[in-house]
């Protein structure tokens, strides 16, 4: 049996063709997918966006004037350059009270769509790999958490164990790597009959090996495109849960429960609840451009359609 | 399709019974329905809570609980609640009939709006239409249920106060008294029904344009379809009879598969519009630790979703041959 260890990175890449009429620059996959995404203008403005608002939510809410609890004596003042979005009733600064919900709410979303593709995608893989009654039993775990409403369990889970930030990310992710862990599969089904994983095989690749060095890193591109997904619907199942009173709890906050405080002062303070909707919107909208960008470049196949 | 029918209507019977052991589990394991008792001020009596203890079965294993539940379901005992006088079937059984009207009518629109958008948006492809309407179900997609809803809502309240009548309803299912008489009461019906399907309907369109769009102009580009435009058909009928047709199947599977997000929408949307249904149920059991309620809220839950996937794999059946024998 031969050593796998021969099997080296260098024997991957094509050899440097020699210099004929024309010149070829070589582009590896890396470089290639960089330049398909760059052409994507949507995607390429939300990204843009997307930094900024990160950037605005982290360094700008610390350079802020105001902290986010703080009370300073404007009550009920509509946005001024004193206070871009207003105050509330007790005097708290929106802007930062925006800032800071905006934190919030980008860690749980993010964390959700981390925890949740790391073990959907090994979920997924393990079961399309191995196949048979493995497949079964595994898929048939994850079809029995996608037979519930994600907000309704997520909001009978969180009640009693949630409240903090991470707790409620926690309780998302347990219920969305199911999602991700179907994604994977289907990939890593196909993946699976490639001459590449039968090479491996034949050269006494460990099953272990094979998933994680020449499935997963091919899937990769799906993956990535899902993990985008994810953050979007991870922020809007977050603000929904914190909106019910589910999710978040003060003295914590995240924007869905900077919606659910402004909601019943909408005709005086109507600024209250119109910010922190916008900049949900603003990161599930960019975020979904992303992503769409992150398809295109990953498969263009996929979506461009031959004319 | 007799056969094919009979297995699936048999496999979902092991995935409901498992569904709902995870579901009292979870219900069980996340919640003390003694606590609300426990923490209130003054403490209730210790003769009391004991009481409640074994009224609420809790002096039996776990297992043992499962199994007296799903039993007295088929009787129509969903077990008891922890407000006594409380009947779960009953009260669930009410619910559900405000919340069906809800969901079903702003599926319907909802499809009808994805089909018509994705449709003239695969048709006319990279037209200004085509951008607008892609950037409006992007926008909408991206849009929180429950932000949207309360937008609308205040749009019924200043719409209502700038006629100066109540040309809307904004809040509740159905006028508290009723109107008497049938067509009053339907009418009456409708009317809170105008907004939170709209809110609906929108929120839940946008992913099924897109797919729509997708599958239209992947089937559009196919061969067979160059043959019956090159056979000299008219486009109309090629579009509707060739294209349209076979383009919506895979859409039967995709809607059923979301009917668990729009659960979960009609959640948020009946409490933004204070209905009386479903939603306000779940919340309020969740919130009084009130396991049984909440884990019958979620078999009831399931088992429409189980259904509607049972009947998205018929239809499908039905309309592709190949899936039968596959």
């Amino acid at each position: 049996m031969p050593d796998t260890r021969t099997q080296t990175p260098e024997t991957r890449s094509a050899p440097a063709a020699p210099d004929r009429e024309f010149t070829v620059t070589e582009r590896s996959q890396g470089q290639l997918v960089l330049r398909r995404f760059l052409q994507h203008r949507a995607a390429v403005v939300s990204l843009c966006v997307l930094v900024a608002l990160v950037l605005l939510a982290y360094v700008g809410g610390w350079l802020w004037k105001y902290d986010a609890g703080q009370y300073t004596p404007d009550n009920s003042v509509p946005p001024s350059w004193d206070h871009p979005f207003g105050t509330d009733s007790a005097g708290r600064d929106q802007f930062a009270q925006v800032l800071r919900g905006t934190r919030i709410s980008l860690q749980v979303s993010v964390s959700v769509a981390i925890l949740a593709t790391l073990v959907g995608t090994l979920w997924g893989s393990v079961a399309g790999y191995f196949g048979g009654k493995t497949d079964t039993v595994m898929m048939r775990i994850s079809d029995l958490v996608l037979t519930l409403p994600l907000i309704a369990v997520a909001a009978m889970l969180s009640h009693n164990f949630g409240g903090s930030w991470y707790l409620i990310a926690l309780v998302i992710a347990g219920l969305y790597w199911a999602y991700v862990s179907r994604v994977s599969r289907g990939v890593v089904l196909s993946l699976r009959e490639k001459e590449f994983v039968e090479a491996a095989k034949a050269l006494g690749a460990s099953d272990t090996r094979i998933i994680l060095r020449h499935l997963v890193p091919n899937a990769l591109g799906s993956i990535l495109v899902n993990l985008t997904i994810l953050v979007a619907l991870a922020i809007l199942l977050e603000t929904s849960l914190s909106y019910l009173g589910f999710g978040v709890t003060p003295p914590d906050t995240s924007l869905g429960l900077l919606v659910s405080e402004a909601q019943t002062a909408l005709t005086t303070r109507p600024w209250l609840f119109y910010f922190p909707g916008l900049f949900i919107i603003i990161i599930a909208l960019t975020i979904n451009f992303i992503g769409d960008g992150l398809r295109d470049a990953f498969d263009p196949q996929q979506t461009k359609v031959r004319q | 399709m007799l056969a094919f029918a009979v297995r699936r209507i048999l496999y979902s019977i092991p995935v409901l019974i498992v569904s709902s052991f995870v579901i009292f589990a979870l219900g069980s394991a996340s919640a003390d329905p003694l606590a609300p008792l426990r923490e209130k001020n003054p403490p209730a009596p210790q003769n009391v809570i004991d009481a409640e203890y074994v009224r609420l079965h809790l002096d039996q294993p776990l297992l043992q609980r499962y199994f007296s539940w799903l039993g007295g379901i088929f009787t129509g005992d969903f077990g008891p609640s922890v407000v006594s006088t409380a009947n779960i079937g009953h009260d669930l059984g009410d619910r559900f009939l405000v919340t069906i009207r809800l969901i079903a009518l702003a599926m319907v629109l909802a499809l009808i709006l994805a089909v018509v958008i994705g449709v003239l948006t695969a048709v006319k492809q990279y037209s200004k239409f085509d951008y607008a309407a892609t950037f409006v179900g992007f926008l909408f997609l991206a849009m929180p249920a429950f932000w949207f809803a309360i937008l609308l809502k205040q749009a019924g309240i200043s719409f209502n106060s700038a006629l100066g009548t109540q040309a809307i309803y904004t809040i509740g299912q159905s006028s508290v008294p009723p109107p008497r008489g049938a067509g009053p009461y339907v009418v009456d019906i409708i009317g809170h029904m105008i907004l939170p399907t709209i809110s609906l309907a929108l929120i839940s369109y946008a992913a099924w344009s897109r797919f729509t769009r997708a599958s239209m102009l992947e089937v559009m580009n196919s061969d067979y379809v160059r043959l019956a435009r090159a056979k000299g058909l008219p486009r109309r009928t090629v579009m509707v009879k060739h294209g349209l047709r076979t383009a919506l199947i895979p859409l039967t599977t995709v809607t059923a598969l979301d009917i668990a997000s729009i659960i979960g929408g009609a959640v948020v949307t009946e409490t933004v519009f204070q209905w009386k249904g479903m939603g306000d149920y779940l919340l309020t059991s969740i919130r009084t630790n009130d396991v049984y309620a909440t884990a019958s809220w979620l078999l009831v839950a399931a088992t429409v979703v189980i259904a509607f996937n049972l009947i998205a794999d018929l239809l499908y059946g039905v309309l592709d041959p190949r899936i039968r024998y596959a």
